[in-house]
């Protein structure tokens, strides 16, 4: 696989059986910095400066999205990495995962309209200071993709309230655009450091004009940006 | 050995689309008077320490925040039976 030169950051996908999207988040990380595929049963994280929980459906999604992935041997070392400061993406299926590991707050629910749906999905920036959109500015909007039956995103009210006040809501569909029925129109949130961030739409999928939109590149260039 | 049924159904209060549409389409079958639908699943499981079911429920059968999980214990004889109005329930 092609591998960007040693520009400082070393990015870890996580990759379980079922995970799909892993190649898109490598090749993105690959060029912002260097990147390596971390295998789930493996309790290593190869001394990455950034972990990457990709799309796909870990272990078939069997029983509950992301329920058995997170019992995985790697994501016990992901979470010590995660509650040392370590950054954290996850994505899709790997956003369900940091969710049902406790790492992001919430559960996410199928949608609405209870169908598979892949769309353009514009994404405005809600908290630009996280290691996950800090090249970003508060306002911005994002054009990526999205792809899932189950991403609507819910947490009880008073979750909900809390992590408004404290700018863990990272990002938000745009109007219009809150294709999956998710509660106050939440695309993505963060743990209360902001060095783990969790969305639903895909920014490995967007990081080359030539298909549509190199905007999702953008939250792969703010780990790059964070100091190691 | 006992076997075991652990129901799980999505949270009270939490919008449940499947159960909705369950809902509408009964009435469209000619079956009236039918409301409050929830779609969940079911695990029956074998298991030697019964003590260790609602620790495995809560880790990992159900999700606690999004989902209520009610145990169907079994009878002294080992059978499985649907549990009374007073099994336990979250």
């Amino acid at each position: 696989m092609p591998r960007g030169g040693n520009r400082g950051v070393k990015f870890g996908v996580v990759r379980f059986p079922g995970t799909c999207d892993e190649v898109d988040a490598y090749l993105a990380a690959s060029r912002v910095g260097d990147a390596e595929i971390l295998w789930h049963a493996d309790a290593d994280l190869k001394g990455v400066d950034a972990v990457i929980v990709p799309g796909g459906f870990s272990y078939g999604d069997h029983l509950r999205v992301g329920a058995v992935a997170r019992f995985a041997p790697v994501m016990a070392e992901v979470e010590t990495f995660a509650a040392d400061g370590g950054l954290v993406l996850g994505i899709c299926n790997g956003f369900q995962v940091l969710c049902e590991a406790g790492l992001l707050p919430g559960a996410l629910l199928p949608n609405t309209s209870l169908k598979f749906t892949c769309r353009q999905v514009d994404l405005e920036v809600v908290n630009a200071s996280t290691s996950w959109t800090n090249v970003t500015a508060v306002g911005d909007v994002l054009s990526i993709p999205a792809k899932h039956t189950t991403g609507r995103y819910y947490a009880p009210d008073a979750t909900l309230d809390e992590l408004e006040a404290n700018g863990q809501v990272v990002l938000k569909y745009a109007p219009g655009h809150n294709f999956n029925g998710s509660v106050r129109d939440i695309a993505g949130v963060s743990n209360a450091a902001g060095n783990v961030v969790g969305l639903m739409p895909h920014p490995e999928h967007a990081v080359d004009p030539l298909t549509g939109s190199a905007d999702g590149l953008k939250l792969f260039a703010s780990a790059a940006a964070v100091p190691a | 050995m006992s076997r075991v049924r652990v129901l799980i159904r999505p949270k009270a209060g939490i919008l449940d689309p499947q159960g909705q549409t369950v809902e509408r389409a009964l009435p469209a079958l000619g079956f009236e008077g039918v409301t409050n639908v929830h779609v969940g699943r079911l695990v029956e499981l074998d298991v030697e320490d019964e003590s260790q079911l609602p620790a495995m429920c809560e880790k990992l059968l159900a999700n606690p925040l999004i989902e209520d999980y009610q145990i169907q214990w079994p009878e002294a004889t080992g059978q499985n039976q649907n549990a009374g109005p007073d099994a336990p329930r979250r």
